[in-house]
This record gives structure tokens, sequence and C-alpha cells, in this order.
């Protein structure tokens, strides 16, 4: 079975130990963590994990039965790439002189779409937003002038189908009595 | 003694009085119907032993010699009750500690809470003495475990971790309690949780499922049943016991299933996996149908998964989504507490008896006789087999003790030759394989079932590990029957150096002290047996004696378990010798 990037979403009750539960998952798989973020989610209350893999399917779902299992997990859903709409931010910092010094590093600004976030005498920041190779294309053509520090960020995303957690838990309290 | 289902009954709110944290941890035990604890004393936890005190006549607390054995025997004691088991333990060492015996209990699904003291939450993260971060070490090897830093906090979360340990799969929750919220004060409201938002304990059963699964077994020629712990946890044994009967199918156990079924039932057809019994695990590999009851398909069980009953059907019935298709593939699961499920499948299901199917699995047992069992059950060497011990034993208590067992060949033999006619009878560890169990396990069994027979099969090595437990013997009284099946070896890793290693016995001869004079110190009567004649009679003394007695059998050196399937060997590769 072929390697593939998964996302997979999780939606948790707040609690600190999630995240060491829920990392713990893939560290005794020995499965590297593309990417991880942490945040709120649609629902009040209600915390999510989108956590990108590189497995198979096969282990993915074995994957998304052990992090169902945690008690403060309330859902885990899994994705393919082209299933969900999915974005990265970067943050580049460049000494300001350079932007007088390399006139070429102008045309790359212009081009790459990036927001310039703050400009001071010794340093500006840009921010650029898309997908990983639109982030990565525009530190290729930074990184020669020499970059004073950069950062992405984890992979966020939505799907473009539904994921039905709210449901889960309105019926949450109806289906106890039932069973 | 009140079954958990009668304590949940009961009425669950109990309200309203100003206390201190301490005091609200055992009103909290209490409510839960909780009456037997096991712990161990120590800084962190003193405001809980200072309560303890005061309510003594209303909780019993067990010390045992190491927390180690305080989990041990709050597993033995759920194992054989079915009700949750609790120990107590301070911080730091204390804590860490419990951290084999609650790994133990996450493996083999026992109900337990345990509660360790933590140091004052101000000292958190400092390195304060005895700071150890138990919530951090216990995450993975934990159905759940939470950190109460306020006093008020304490009730609702004992209720949760109560809760939670005994549900859907039962399993091991660790509640860690900060000083200063054992002596903070809060009012004392206890509700029962009924139910946590994100955590569906049972599935819900697919009736397609259920149809599907009778017309697979209405349609087979050649089914077979492994049924295991799930069976004894969900109390279904009178539904295995019908659907087994009325089906007419052949059924094997996992070492855990063990004793749901009696063992002299004739459809009862031994143990699978490693030790097993040599029909169940060929015809594993013949079966058109494999019905895998309450199982998780253990290595140990399966041998290797790429011939593992490929040729079969497989229907799993199993109340943890994530054991389905983990290590095999079910064409039909059929989710729910097996006490359910199989009692929706038992009408859909047409009576029917596979009487040369299982003539298959007898021709094999006579087999297995011939080249095995007569030799371990009736040798004729000199040397005493650990086999003539449980048959001896099981002469005597006509299948109704509860066995405890140890870890290595005493176990695989106490498992394959004692009898059951009861469940909840077969304690040992199964999944983690803790050399040390039995010993505080069996304090914890005979606690559980006070009125029935306990008798723990230790080897030489495990008995070591765990020794002290004979202090807390003594000091309760508790009338356990210890048999020590002495071959001054670790007998199991001997075994594999002999068969896998060209017999270098690196660091498995053990140069033991004399196990009787050691029980004499603790003034638990003990005899040595090293000749055959005397044997019976020192079974027979033994199980007569209403006090704890140990028996020590030395037994021959280098005998080994057989049946066995070779790590990473087809189950249908298993070997006579």
């Amino acid at each position: 079975m072929k390697k593939e990037n998964y996302t997979i979403s999780v939606y948790t009750e707040n609690n600190i130990g999630l995240l060491n539960r829920i990392s713990a998952i893939f560290l005794r798989r020995h499965i590297n963590l593309e990417s991880f973020t942490a945040s709120v989610s649609e629902i009040k209350d209600v915390f999510r994990f989108t956590i990108v893999v590189s497995i198979t399917e096969e282990q993915v779902k074995k994957i998304i039965g052990q992090i169902e299992k945690q008690i403060e997990v309330i859902k885990a859903f899994y994705h393919k790439d082209d299933e969900t709409i999915y974005q990265e931010t970067a943050l580049y910092k460049i000494a300001s002189k350079l932007l007088f010094e390399e006139r070429k590093i102008q045309n790359v600004i212009k081009d790459s779409n990036a927001n310039i976030v703050t400009v001071t005498p010794e340093f500006f920041v840009l921010e650029k937003t898309g997908r990983r190779r639109d982030v990565e294309e525009l530190y290729n053509q930074l990184e020669p002038y020499g970059l004073m520090q950069f950062v992405r960020s984890g992979r966020i995303s939505i799907t473009k189908q539904k994921m039905h957690i709210s449901k889960i838990l309105e019926n949450f309290g109806i289906e106890e009595e039932l069973v | 003694m009140e079954t958990q289902t009668e304590t949940l009954k009961k009425e669950t709110k109990v309200s309203n009085k100003r206390m201190t944290g301490a005091e609200a941890v055992i009103q909290c035990l209490l409510a839960e119907g909780v009456d037997l604890i096991y712990g161990y004393p120590g800084g962190a936890i003193m405001p809980v032993y200072d309560e303890l005190y005061k309510y003594q006549d209303q909780l019993h607390h067990v010390l045992t010699r190491h927390e180690q054995g305080a989990t041990h025997a709050a597993q033995g004691y759920a194992r054989t009750s079915g009700r949750v088991g609790v120990a107590l333990a301070t911080s730091g060492p204390g804590a860490t500690n419990f951290v084999t015996g609650i790994a133990d209990a996450q493996i083999d699904s026992t109900p337990m809470v345990c509660i360790t003291g933590q140091v004052g939450s101000h000292l958190l993260g400092s390195d304060a003495f005895q700071e150890t971060d138990i919530i951090g070490i216990s995450t993975p090897i934990t159905k759940w475990n939470h950190q109460i830093t306020k006093a008020e906090d304490i009730p609702s979360v004992l209720a949760k971790a109560f809760y939670i340990a005994r549900s859907g799969r039962p399993g091991p929750v660790l509640i860690d309690i900060t000083k200063d919220a054992q002596f903070g004060e809060l009012d004392f409201i206890y509700e029962k949780c009924v139910g946590v938002r994100s955590y569906k304990p049972v599935p819900k059963t697919d009736p397609s499922t259920i149809k599907e699964a009778a017309k697979l077994i209405n349609s087979s020629k050649k089914p077979m049943i492994v049924f295991g712990q799930g069976v004894i946890l969900g109390e279904a044994e009178e539904e295995l016991k019908a659907f087994v009967e009325k089906a007419g199918i052949p059924s094997a156990w996992t070492i855990l299933g063990l004793s749901a079924l009696p063992t002299k039932h004739p459809l009862n057809v031994g143990m699978v996996g490693m030790h097993g019994n040599y029909g169940p695990n060929k015809l594993t590999n013949e079966c058109d149908l494999l019905l895998a009851i309450g199982m998780r398909f253990d290595d140990r069980v399966t041998g290797n998964l790429e011939t593992y009953a490929k040729q079969a059907k497989v229907i799993h019935f199993e109340i943890d989504p994530a054991e389905v298709n983990k290590n095999v593939k079910a064409d039909v699961a059929v989710m729910g507490n097996v006490k359910n499920t199989l009692a929706q499948l038992l009408p859909l299901v047409q009576p029917n008896t596979h009487d040369s199917w299982l003539q298959e699995y007898r021709k094999y047992d006579a087999i297995e006789y011939d080249k095995v069992i007569k030799n371990e059950l009736f040798p004729d060497k000199d040397g005493l087999s650990m086999g003539e011990v449980i048959r001896g034993i099981n002469q005597e208590t006509g299948g109704d003790a509860v066995i405890v067992s140890d870890v290595g060949q005493h176990q695989m033999i106490a498992c394959r030759y004692a009898e059951f006619t009861q469940s909840k009878s077969n304690i040992t560890s199964g999944g983690l394989g803790t050399m040390g169990f039995a010993l505080p396990a069996a304090i914890g069994a005979k606690m559980g079932t006070p009125e029935r027979e306990v008798v723990a099969i230790i080897g030489d090595g495990g008995y070591q590990m765990t020794i002290q437990e004979l202090g807390t013997i003594f000091q309760t009284k508790i009338p356990v029957k210890i048999v020590v099946l002495n071959n001054d070896f670790l007998g199991m890793v001997r075994q594999w150096q002999q068969l896998f290693f060209d017999k270098r016995y690196a660091s498995t001869e053990m140069v033991n002290p004399d196990f009787v004079k050691i029980a004499e110190g603790y003034h638990i009567k003990s005899t040595r047996i090293t000749k055959r004649e005397n044997l019976q009679e020192a079974i027979a003394e033994m199980i007569a004696c209403k006090e704890p007695y140990f028996l020590e059998v030395c037994v021959e050196k280098e005998n080994n378990v057989f049946p066995m399937i070779p790590t990473g060997a087809s189950v249908s590769d298993v070997r006579l010798e």
C-alpha cells in the first residue's frame, strides 16, 4: 500500500493532557508528524487538532481508531489532500537594507503576492499564505540574499465535505438513553 | 457481596457537608461502594491516610509491602469480584512503583482506580522532593488520567474515574491529587457519573451484522470459536454457553478467556496460541469460519498473521472499535457487549452439531496426549513435573478453585492443565507478562471472593520479584495458598535458550534461598516436596488448611513446555517436541 498525505482532524474537549496522549499514539508507531496544529473549532468549547502525516490508508484507519479511543476525543476524521482546502503560512524576516541594495528582491516581493507585515529601519517582515510549494518557492528566492529569520506554520485545513461533529454532540445524551 | 450493578442502582447522591479534600476522597470511595483498598502511605498522600484512620470501620486498607503489590492486589480483586480495584500511593517513587501494575491492567483491560498524592500545586514543575510527572508517565498506560489541584474538583473527577474504569472496555485510571487539594476544603456533593460527552463506552450494534453473522454460522461446515476475556468482562458466560451449545461449535479460548466456559464442557477444545493445544492451533488454519468473541488477536494467539486463518471467514464480536481489523481483517464485525450481541444472535442460529468436525479436534487431542500431556501429567521419570502438581491441585479442588499464576513455564502449564468449573477463576498476567504478578494478585483475588479457594502458582524467579508481599499475607492472615514450582531456573527463558540459542544459558540459572525458611520467617505454614510419593498428601494438606500456606515443589530442572509455536511461525506449525 502506498504512503500518502493524510490530514487528520481531531475534535476534542479541552484537556491539557490530551496533546500528550495523541502525540504518543504516533510516537509509539514511529510515525513522523508533517505538521501539528491546535486551535479552537467552530463549536464552543470544542478544540481541534489538525495533523498531517504521510502514511498508508490502512495505517491511518488504525490511528483514527486509537485516537478516538481516548476519552476526551469526540471524533476524529481523516482526509486526503484533494478532499480538503488547506493552507500554510510563513513569515520571512529580512534586513531592510537589502531592499535598497538588491533591486531583484523588490521584484520577488511584488511577484509573490506576499504581504509586508511590518517595516523598521533594521528589518522588514513578509507574510505568505498558500500551499507548501508557494511558501517554499518564496523561501528559495529570498534565501540567497540572506534571511534573518524564517518560520512556517503547520497546515490548517477545511474539508470539502461536512464533518457531522455538531450532530454527534447534539445527539449525546439522547443516544445514551437508547442504549 | 454486593455486585457492581447493585452498587450502581443505589442512591447516587451523597450530599452537603463541608470537609477537606482528603475526607472527600474517602467519601467518594464509599459512595462508589468501595470497602477495600490497597496502598502504601507517604508524604504527599498523608492527609488521605489521616482520614482513612478515621474511616477504618467502613473502608478497609490493606498495607502491601510495595506499591507494585498494591496495584496487582487491586487487579486480582477486580478480576475475581468484577468490581473496580482501588490502589493508593504517595507521589514520586510511590507513584512510579504503580507503573507496572497500571500497564498490566491496561493491556489486560482490568478496571482499576489508582490514586496518587502529589506535591503541593505551588511546587509543581520545581523538581520538589518526591515530585514526579506521574501524569506524563502514566498517560500511555492508562485509559484516562487526571491531576486534581483544587479540592472542589475531587468529587466530580473521582466519579468520572470510576465510571471510565468500569464502563465499556474496562481499564486503569490514575488520579493524581496535589497535597493542597487534599488539605483544601469543599462543600461535598457526590453525583455518580453517568456519561462523558466525548466517550462512548459501548458502540451501537448494527442489527444487519447480527443477521450476517447468523447467515455465515448457519452455512458453515467447519466453524470454530475463539473466546477471550470479553466474555468474562461482559458477564456473558451464560450467553456464550447457550450459543456454543445451540450451534454446536468447537470452542477454544485465549489465556484470559480461560474459565468463561467450564474446561470439561464437551465443546471446549482448549487453548489457542503459543503454548495452546495442538488441535485448536492446527485447525485454526482449517476451519471455514472463525468466530472471535471478545478477544483481540494478540500475537501470542495468532503467530504469523500472514498465515493465520486465511482460508476462513472471520466474525469479530468486539466492544472496542480500535480492535476491529487491527490485526486480523473481519468479514463481519459485530460491535457491542458480547452479552447483548450473543443474546441477539442466539435465536437466529439453527441448532446444529458438528460431530465429524469436532472429531478432528479429538484426533489431534489424542496425538497431543500421547506426545505431550501423558508425560506432563503422569511422568515416568523420577523428577517431578509441573503438570502433575496442577493435576494434584485439580484433584483436591475439583476445579472449583481460583488459580492465580505468575509468568513463565508454570503459567503455561497451569493454564493448560488447571480445571475450572466457574468463571473469573483464572487470574494471570496475559498481555504484559508481568513476573511477580501472582503473589500480590492472589491476595486481592482472595479478598475479591473470600468464600473460594485461591491457589497461586508461581515460579522461583517471579516469586522473588514480589516475595515481600508475604508480609502482607502474614499481617492480613489472608488464607491464600502459595505453590512455588521451583526448577532453579528462569525456565521459560532457559527453554528458549535451549531451543533457539544453542543452550547458552545466559543468566537463567538461579541460586535460590531456602523458601521454606523465608515463609517460616513470616509464620506461614510451609512444606517442601521433592518426591512424588509425598506430593498429593502435601497438596491435600495445603488445600485443607484454613490459614495461608506455602508449598514448594522442586520440579525437574530442564523440562520444556510443549506444544509450542515458535515466534513468527504459523499456528499450523505448532511443534510437539
